[in-house]
């Protein structure tokens, strides 16, 4: 197997080409442009469509009909290009549509700056757009998880034909780390009961309107029902060091690399502590978080480059049995492992 | 016998199965619309033109929102405006259709303004069918950008003022100031004569369509007796007295005879193709043996710092690039965007056999400074024992600290020496992998030609490199 | 139908027409009005008289239904003929 050290951006265009993505649709925005320009680069050479749109809004809608024509396609942003291709989300959500979009997180709100946030999980992993929606929302938190998971988002959009989102931040987009490169996979699903596609036996409908009230109900409990199987099969965590520990952080992201190392330093001074890890926001990793208290955990910390928003979904988890504490940054401040470490110590009084 | 009888043309559905309710053999527009006229010249040159199988319909937000209902083709309804960028890649997933894009006013001029103007200028093959009837007809009756002057909407309850509400947008005026459109026309269903002449444009688009030729659009007004609160016959008639003269008709572009066909790629799926085009299966990822001297930190974090175009950020990645080589696991952590473009720049480089945790050295055990207020900055966070490599040449003060190796070398001078002080990103790399035994220098030479193209960049590299090195093992011997 | 019809002619549906008159105005030959009977949506549907169509589609390409207007032209023939 092959190894290239390659920046995060790129790697989720490998994986992209990798997964049979025929065509990207995108506008630049730092920090995520590097994928925009990797699909450039790479998707002509195999005679793929890399199209710069005029604007974010475009470039979903190229996706939706993309998507609709049964293509597996890609666009990326960072947070306010999210905001404007929540329009769109909606629809492709509305209509069924597979499809990926990597968010390379940024500081916020407004125009905020570039440097690294995780401000936009409650727009990705609650929805964003309007309606009654999910999208599945997977969060590398390596180079290598960029490659890996943008492939399995374009594996988990085409099974439940909805949007997967591949949500990381300016830290993992922007680092460069040994890639470990995948086999492409070798054949695409066959898409030809639904996909538009221009013949006479695919003369098939993508929309989203139901004038009918029960209609659109119905078909809003069709959605539901599947998000309920999402959640029931599509769970993904990590865990590290979980097992005799009596303190959990919970980090997602490249928040997550720095409490690996927190876990790692508080360990060697004696502290039982583990971290554990959400790979799918949505699906969110309730049960496992819900169980943490029976399984010896006294204290959580939920640590994020936000306000508080990831911590949100850890408390409905842990449902009252534990309170999550919470330790975040933003504005493109990332904390370090020491800086963890002394909120833990302050928080628990355990010295470390 | 088709020219012997005028009947429901093969382009529509025999029965509307989308259309909710009873009435699933007749279209949900109002009586006079002329929505319905524009759908049936388009139904039937589907059929002459024997591309309703190969036809994808582009259904808007307005009152042609439903023409999916009526069209015996592929159908994709879409947000409100975003027909054309829709459109777009429709075309480009399925070159062999026939794409159309339908659009009212509102959709097209207002909301869609800017994806109609970029569609067209990509010179897309696709046909647009836009219907201009001045008003909003789904909304019931408001302002549109082609409202004529001093007409009353529901939001213009006074008249249109160009003062505060400008002018009636001419858009096939508009899409004729671009070069990629193959066809703009304006035509009108005022009369019989006109939707003769719209019959013809519809069916010249369609064939430039058909041809691959580019965009095309034929800009069609239209009756909205609801919303005018007219008659159908009225409502012809005012189009003629009142519209004609703002929006004037005929075809303002034909370039189908110079415009030669666009021919779209097949998109490569092969793995074997896939795999030759990344470049993968050249190997395995590890090429070089590991030196036999034990490196002086086994699994180093590296931090490199200085001026943004000092090639801080290239010589971690040249540093990262060689631990890789050599079968670890390697991070590069920039710091980036404007910063790289002027003011101070700064990476982390972790180097490692097991899991790479933090990605940032915040206790490096090598930093390299290549100017002061990279050193005075990152002094205090090397490792105890760590190494600090600092550039002597631009920094005139000695590091304070006694608890760690203090390494001086000339990086920007030995660079300049050989000519060119873009290279002290590799007198750098020279100077780490005599610091640290990582690396060999033979190694890093064998690896440049990977990193940089031209004989003589690889050339002068190298001499950096050995630069570097030769000036850290000066100093240790 | 009584008796062997004369081409050209029109059928209009009476049920799919909406009665918006375009048709009504805009022949040539005035062979088309506007019924007094009520169809089933409330319209009063356009008819052809009955005689004297020209067989020039007029009507055909000013109707807004799809499917209300059907012109037989004067080279017509009727299947089983």
């Amino acid at each position: 197997m092959a190894r290239k050290l390659m920046k995060g951006n790129y790697a989720a265009v490998y994986g992209a080409v990798l997964a049979g993505c025929e065509a990207y649709y995108g506008y630049p925005i730092t920090p995520a442009s590097e994928i925009a320009e990797a699909a450039a680069e790479l998707f002509p050479k195999l005679g793929r469509t890399f199209l710069q749109a005029e604007c974010e809004t475009a470039s979903i809608n190229m996706v939706y009909g993309a998507a609709g024509c049964g293509k597996r396609v890609m666009t990326a942003s960072s947070g306010p290009g999210i905001s404007l291709k929540q329009e769109g989300l909606s629809y492709c959500a509305g209509s069924a549509l597979p499809c990926v979009v990597v968010d390379v997180m940024r500081g916020g709100p407004g125009l905020g700056n570039i440097g690294p946030e995780q401000a936009d999980y409650n727009q990705v992993v609650k929805g964003g757009g309007h309606g009654n929606y999910r999208v599945i929302v997977l969060a590398p938190n390596s180079c290598q998880e960029m490659c890996d998971l943008t492939m399995l988002a374009f594996e988990l959009a085409d099974k439940y034909r909805n949007p997967a989102f591949v949500l990381t931040d300016g830290v993992i987009g922007q680092m460069m780390e040994s890639v470990e490169i995948p086999e492409p996979v070798a054949s695409l699903p066959d898409k030809s009961s639904w996909a538009v596609k221009g013949d006479a036996d695919t003369k098939n409908l993508i929309n989203s309107i139901y004038l009918a009230h029960d209609e659109l109900e119905a078909w809003n409990n069709r959605l539901l029902e599947k998000y309920r199987a999402i959640e029931r099969d599509e769970v993904r965590f990590e865990e590290y060091r979980m097992e005799d520990a009596e303190y959990a952080v919970i980090g997602y992201g490249c928040i997550s690399r720095v409490l690996r190392t927190v876990v790692d330093d508080a360990r060697e001074k004696g502290v039982k502590i583990g971290l554990f890890r959400p790979i799918s926001l949505f699906p969110f990793p309730k049960s496992a978080i819900a169980s943490l208290p029976s399984r010896g955990i006294r204290k959580v910390l939920t640590v994020e480059l936000s306000t508080g928003q990831l911590v949100d979904d850890v408390n409905l988890a842990l449902g009252g049995r534990l309170i999550s504490d919470f330790y975040g940054r933003v504005g493109g401040n990332v904390p370090s492992a020491s800086e963890i470490l002394g909120r833990i110590s302050q928080l628990y009084g355990v010295k470390i | 016998m088709k020219g012997a009888v005028l009947r429901k043309p093969g382009g529509f559905n025999d029965i509307y199965k989308h259309k909710p309710g009873a009435d699933k053999d007749r279209t949900h527009y109002c009586p006079g619309c002329g929505h319905g006229i524009l759908h049936k010249l388009i139904a039937e040159a589907l059929e002459d033109l024997e591309i309703t199988d190969r036809t994808i319909v582009i259904s808007p937000v307005g009152c042609s929102v439903f023409a999916y209902y009526y069209f015996n083709t592929g159908n994709l309804q879409v947000p409100h405006g975003r027909a054309p960028a829709v459109a777009t890649s429709v075309s480009r997933a399925n070159p062999g259709s026939v794409v159309i894009s339908y659009q009212g006013d509102g959709d097209l001029a207002a909301i869609g303004g800017n994806h109609i103007l970029q569609a067209a200028n990509r010179g897309e093959n696709i046909t647009v069918f836009f219907v201009n009837n001045a008003i909003y007809g789904m909304t019931g009756g408001q302002m549109a950008p082609t409202t004529l002057e001093g007409m009353k909407t529901t939001t213009t309850p006074y008249g249109r003022n160009p003062a505060t509400d400008g002018y009636p947008m001419k858009v096939a005026e508009m899409l004729n100031s671009l070069y990629a459109p193959t066809f703009i026309a304006r035509t009108s269903l005022h009369d019989i004569a006109n939707i003769r002449k719209t019959r013809a444009a519809v069916r010249k688009a369609l064939q430039y369509n058909m041809e691959k030729k580019g965009f095309s659009i034929v800009e069609v007004l239209s009756m909205c007796p609801s919303n005018w609160k007219l008659g159908a016959v009225e409502s012809q008639n005012w189009i003629r007295d009142h519209m004609l003269e703002v929006y004037p008709l005929g075809t303002l572009r034909d370039r189908g005879a110079e415009v030669a066909p666009r021919v779209r790629p097949r998109p490569e799926l092969d793995p074997a193709r896939v795999r030759e085009t990344l470049g993968l299966g050249e190997g395995s990822g590890v090429k070089l043996e590991r030196p036999k001297e034990t490196p002086v930190y086994p699994n180093p974090s590296v931090r490199i710092a200085g001026f943004g175009g000092q090639g801080v950020l290239s010589a971690g990645v040249v540093l990262a690039n060689l631990g890789l080589e050599y079968g670890y696991n390697v991070s590069w952590l920039p710091s980036y965007g404007p910063e790289m473009r002027g003011g101070t720049a700064n990476c982390s480089v972790k180097i490692q056999d097991g899991t790479i945790g933090d990605t940032e050295a915040t206790k490096p055990h090598v930093l390299i400074a290549l100017n002061r207020p990279s050193m005075e900055k990152f002094e205090p966070i090397v490792a105890s024992g760590g190494t600090l490599i600092y550039n002597s040449t631009l920094i005139d003060v000695t590091p304070s600290r006694k608890d760690i190796r203090v390494l001086a070398v000339p990086i920007t001078g030995l660079a300049d020496e050989l000519g060119n002080t873009k290279v002290q990103s590799m007198v750098a790399a020279g100077a780490f992998a005599a610091a640290t035994g990582l690396f060999a220098l033979d190694d890093i030479i064998r690896l440049l030609p990977s990193l940089y193209s031209g004989e003589a960049i690889v050339k002068l590299n190298e001499k950096a490199v050995k630069a570097g090195f030769d000036f850290v093992r000066g100093i240790k011997s | 139908m009584d008796g062997p019809r004369k081409y050209p002619f029109c059928e209009i549906d009476q049920e799919e027409c909406k009665g918006c008159g375009l048709c009504v105005n805009a022949c040539p030959a005035k062979v088309l009005e506007i019924s007094s009977h009520l169809n089933s949506r409330g319209f009063h549907p356009s008819s052809y008289k009955g005689s004297g169509c020209l067989g020039c589609g007029t009507c055909f390409y000013s109707c807004p239904e799809p499917g209300a207007i059907t012109v037989y032209l004067k080279d017509y023939v009727p299947e089983g003929v």
